[in-house]
């Protein structure tokens, strides 16, 4: 397939990005893994004018740890060096959950955690983990940097807040107020498949109840869904079997699935469900139990 | 010991596994250039001066054209032509024929029948331009009402797709029956049960890993035509552009480089093949099309979309009397199916072979819809696929209804080793088999007893087990002339052997290679008629300036056909050698033995002369009168088809809060006769069983109310992973075709063929608790809870439904 004409930048510097950006205002696109953007190139539903390939700016491929829990991931971190984390699997079990279950090993390589949240598919893995963990993104501009919470950054269908000069460099999980646990669920047709439905659940416990809790939904409404109610529903609970039903049943309730080729919007509600109550019911069960 | 392939010494036999003949699982020869990025695909073709094409598609599924505006694509710097159904019609080439003799649209001139169907197209300095410029074409468009299913197309008020036929009063494609309509009748009239079963085979592709394409590069100093081209059959090919294109079949050469995948996508002649030649001859330059991934899923030659309405006629004690059914094909906009001419629906009838079924009848019909036309055999002989899932679906239905286990009801019905051959109820004539051995060693291979003691624990438990079998013969290796032919030429094969003087040799046949390995086996069987190591042949093929006539590669023909051609081509080379052995050893020729590599004087084993001295004597020291040179061809029209038999045995694990299906063990018990390369005929089959995975679980092609296709990308046509993909145990038994010169049957797709009713069937059996008789195919996770939840039946049939 042939995309259509496009002129291509490579900027060493976020300055040299952010100038282009300023030059050529709704023209141009950031490629970072390119993962989304290019295949949408190629079909030609996407045709900026200009590509601003941020690759070669040093100092954006970092993850790291925020002491008292919280995490940055930069921009050109890939979705690779954070199934591979050392600090993922101890500090973010939601994340190191999700890490492998984004797309297929091929994308994993390229693509990036913030090039997801900015793209904006209501199918994209790591929205709902960032917004089950109340993460934000950092956005770069020539006015300074200014921090976006995911639930206000991811706007709508592949729609962000960015404005036309920002380029997103940074996404942050906050510290946490007690002890993390989660995990990240999705059903998928093939690897590589988007989501039929995917559930993250993020908690934090304090003395065995929980003191602060995401949950979020991939794949089943115009974009990633909160949980908000199911979220309430466990607060100061020790995830007792019905309180963990009724979450389940909140979260499904919220789910705004439609009727396509992964499935019926009956099931995906029902697999919303199922997978809220699988997670939180293995979260309940003593250590080196969980299924 | 050395493993190495040495000449004969002309003292003793040769090892015919270590000089690579039959039974040497061989590495591929092809391999060594695909793995190093060596081979050379149509993509890799670039003459000089060539242009590039690109083709605008249709965005509907039924409407007519009210006009079409070339002139902004003109005006686009580095366009050289833009080409529409109405140029083309200037030439006679608007339309083309069919493999089925229907005709289709080259170029839409009146109104378009599919989405995806050809408009115009545009040759351009590169293909970023010619894109550009189809862009940049403005086509007006009269939005019809779209028909995409068989029951649409009947329906009273229906629109007429094929207006352009003279005649052609309704959607109807053909009709079509075979067997004993009366006797069938009288056998149900005597039937204890009556089992029923209803379905769709829902459409699939054939999705080789390279689209089609081609460079047609007309010359019009000498007048020759030479196209580069994506085919399974390049001299059919050639014959077919000779009688469209009106050109003189002795200045058409076709050559078919490497081919990446066909499965039946790459035997019939497609409208971007035609426009290519068209754009080369008006433009007077080489042209290179290469379809993208959607324009060869949404446009060429797709597998199945077929339905079922089925009885079959049963005593209590589990003997089947008779079956019938009809079956209807959604054709699509163009009745194009690539299949021998007298069988309407391919050798559907060929399904309940392998069973002793003492009567029949089947009724077919095709209907015209607005969707892609083509059904091509996708990995199979011409719709056996369904036949055989359709008779496997039945099967177990019927042992349901019976309340008889299902390995044992097979078994009460298979065909016994003492009836060949066996004269099925439609009329093919099975050669060999031993079905009964092949079933009771995959169910001792899967523990069938133990599965089913743990499969009635799991349940007690909540969980849901399943075990599904398949059995099934089928027809490979078309034809016979008197029965199969394409377009009037008769099924046939060919192969064309030149040993050179130092006992090397090339091999050159009439098949086409897409990955099978035809480089590799057949090179054996010549290593197994001549002692010849394999490593000293070459195989050629694919040029048909230089390769023999033959029918092409699929239906696995190749082996039992152009295979033979092979054997038969090495023993006339053998019958020479004898000759110059005979001069050679100063013995007349009734003295000289055969044994592999040498000829020897009977009773003195010790004084012999090896094949290549004999290749060596041909040219240089041939007795007086001999013609000189050791090279000869032959022509195999086979006396019947081969008929291997496959067993597959599946165990699944259902998540009933999911749907999701999980394969647990896979067991594959083939019976392909004398297999050339075991390390091949393995391969083919674990590949056959992971398409077959693929169309039960995940895979399909469906059309939406408006004629939108879904499914034309890899993003939702979806190709399963290493990661997916189940494990499979491997077993064979080896019953020689009594027919063919080396007792090879054909095996490339029987796994393809028999694959997806095991899988099915375990999942139908995991559910049987539930009382679900049916889910069609693809068994998506939602079609499986949704039965598992309401007990109802779960159809696939388009149009699918969204919100």
């Amino acid at each position: 397939m042939y995309p259509s004409r496009f002129r291509y930048e490579a900027p060493r510097t976020l300055d040299e990005a952010l100038a282009l950006l300023a030059e050529h205002g709704d023209e141009a696109k950031i490629l970072a893994g390119g993962q989304s953007l290019v295949p949408m190139m190629k079909l030609r539903f996407a045709a900026p004018g200009v590509l601003v390939d941020i690759n070669g700016v040093q100092g954006l491929a970092y993850h790291q740890e925020v002491p008292g829990g919280g995490l940055r991931v930069g921009a050109l971190c890939r979705h690779v060096d954070l199934e591979h984390s050392a600090i993922l699997p101890g500090a973010q079990p939601t994340m190191a959950a999700a890490a492998p279950l984004v797309a297929d090993p091929i994308v994993r390589t390229r693509g990036t955690l913030v090039g997801s949240l900015c793209h904006a598919d209501p199918q994209g893995d790591w929205a709902s983990v960032m917004l089950a963990l109340d993460g934000a993104v950092v956005a770069a501009s020539p006015r300074g940097l200014r921090t976006i919470p995911v639930g206000e950054f991811v706007v709508g269908t592949f729609q962000n807040a960015l404005e036309q000069d920002e380029i997103a460099v940074e996404a942050v999980v906050p510290a946490a107020q007690g002890t993390r646990s989660g995990s990240y669920l999705k059903l998928e047709r093939r690897v590589g498949d988007f989501a039929t439905a995917g559930v993250a659940v993020a908690l934090e416990s304090d003395g065995g109840r929980v003191v602060r809790a995401g949950i979020a939904l991939t794949g089943v409404g115009p974009a990633t869904i909160a949980a908000v109610d199911a979220q309430q529903a466990l607060l100061g609970s020790s995830l007792e079997p019905d309180v963990v039903e009724r979450a389940a049943e909140l979260a499904a309730a919220v789910a705004r699935p439609r009727t396509d080729h992964r499935g019926t919007a009956d099931y995906k509600r029902h697999v919303v469900a199922t997978f809220v109550r699988r997670i939180l019911t293995a979260e309940r069960a003593p250590a080196g139990a969980a299924a | 010991m050395t493993a190495t392939a040495e000449p004969a010494t002309g003292s003793q036999a040769l090892d015919e596994v270590k000089i690579g003949g039959l039974g040497s699982s061989r590495p591929r020869v092809e391999d060594a250039r695909f793995i190093r990025g060596r081979g050379n695909y149509v993509e890799d073709v670039t003459l000089p001066g060539m242009l590039h094409m690109e083709i605008l598609r249709s965005p509907l599924a039924h409407a007519r054209i009210k006009s079409i505006d070339t002139s902004a694509a003109w005006a686009i710097p580095g366009v050289k032509l833009v080409l529409t159904g109405e140029m083309a019609a200037q030439r006679n080439l608007a339309w083309m024929p069919t493999l089925s003799y229907d005709t289709q649209a080259v170029l839409a001139t009146d109104k378009v029948r599919f989405q995806g169907q050809e408009v115009a197209c545009v040759v351009a300095e590169d293909p970023y331009i010619a894109k550009d410029a189809c862009d940049a074409i403005v086509v007006e468009y009269e939005a019809l009402p779209p028909i995409v299913n068989p029951e649409q197309a009947v329906a009273p008020g229906a629109p007429l797709i094929r207006d352009d036929k003279a005649g052609q009063a309704d959607n109807v494609a053909y009709q079509w029956e075979v067997g004993d309509k009366d006797g069938t009748d009288a056998a149900f009239a005597q039937a204890d049960v009556v089992s029923k079963l209803r379905l769709h085979y829902p459409r699939s592709h054939p999705s080789p890993i390279e689209n089609c394409g081609a460079v047609a590069d007309f010359n019009n100093a000498t007048g020759k035509l030479t196209v580069y081209l994506t085919s399974q059959a390049p001299h059919i090919v050639r014959a077919a552009v000779a009688l469209i294109a009106e050109l003189p079949e002795h200045l058409i050469r076709i050559i078919s480089p490497d081919v990446g995948g066909g499965f039946g996508n790459k035997v019939p002649v497609y409208p971007g093949y035609v426009c290519a030649i068209l754009c080369s001859i008006l433009t007077a330059k080489p042209v290179k099309w290469i379809e993208d991934n959607t324009g060869n899923l949404s446009s060429t030659g797709f597998g199945r979309d077929m339905y079922l309405d089925s009885e079959m006629a049963l005593t209590n004690d589990g003997k089947i009397l008779a079956v019938r059914y009809h079956a209807t094909t959604d054709q699509g906009a163009f009745y194009a199916d690539a299949q021998p001419t007298k069988f309407k629906i391919g050798l559907v009838h060929s399904s309940f072979a392998c069973y002793d079924v003492p009567v029949g009848h089947i009724t077919a019909q095709g209907m015209y819809t607005n969707k892609a036309p083509g059904g091509v055999a996708y990995r199979c002989s011409f719709r056996v696929t369904e036949a055989m899932f359709f008779q496997e679906r039945m099967m177990q239905a019927a042992a349901d209804d019976l309340g008889m286990d299902q390995a044992e009801f097979r078994r009460r019905n298979l065909v016994r080793d003492d009836q060949f051959p066996y004269r099925t109820p439609f009329g093919f004539l099975t050669d060999s088999g031993q079905y009964l051995k092949c079933l009771q060693v995959g169910l001792d291979a899967i523990g069938y007893d133990d599965f089913l003691v743990e499969q009635a624990e799991a349940r007690k438990q909540g969980r849901l087990l399943g075990i599904g079998i398949s059995t099934m013969t089928e027809p490979l290796g078309a034809g016979n002339s008197r029965e199969y032919d394409i377009l009037g030429i008769k099924m046939f094969d060919s192969a064309e052997l030149r040993v050179h003087p130092t006992g090397k040799a090339v091999l050159k046949i009439g098949a086409q290679t897409q990955g099978q390995g035809h480089e590799t086996t057949f090179a054996q069987i010549v290593t197994h008629e001549l002692g010849i190591p394999a490593t000293d042949i070459v195989v050629e093929h694919g040029d048909t300036d230089h390769t023999p006539f033959g029918m092409g590669t699929y239906a696995s023909r190749s082996t039992p056909v152009a295979g033979a051609a092979t054997a038969m081509v090495a023993r006339k080379i053998r019958a020479k050698a004898r000759k110059l052995a005979a001069h050679l050893l100063e013995v007349s020729e009734e003295d000289v033995e055969w044994e592999l590599g040498r000829f020897f004087v009977r009773g003195a084993e010790s004084r012999g002369v090896t094949i290549q001295e004999c290749a060596m004597a041909a040219y240089s020291n041939m007795p007086d009168g001999m013609e000189p040179g050791l090279e000869n061809n032959a022509y195999y029209d086979p006396p019947n088809l081969t008929w291997p038999f496959a067993c597959y045995i599946a165990t699944v694990e259902v998540d009933p809060e999911t749907g999701v299906w999980d394969v647990l063990r896979f067991v594959g018990v083939d019976d392909c006769g004398v297999r050339i390369n075991p390390m091949i005929v393995e391969g083919q089959i674990m590949g056959g069983l992971t398409e077959a995975y693929a169309i039960s679980n995940m895979q399909f092609q469906t059309y939406d109310v408006d004629g939108n296709l879904v499914g034309a990308n890899y993003m939702d046509y979806l190709l399963p992973t290493a990661w997916e993909t189940p494990g499979f145990e491997l077993h064979e038994v080896v019953t020689p075709s009594p027919h063919h010169p080396i007792g090879a049957k054909g095996v490339g797709e029987c796994a393809a063929v028999g694959g997806p009713a095991a899988y099915v069937n375990a999942v139908m059996d995991a559910l049987r608790p539930t009382g679900v008789r049916n889910i069609d195919m693809p068994l998506l996770p939602d079609r499986v809870w949704h039965a598992a939840h309401t007990g109802q039946d779960v159809s696939g049939a388009p149009p699918f439904r969204t919100e």
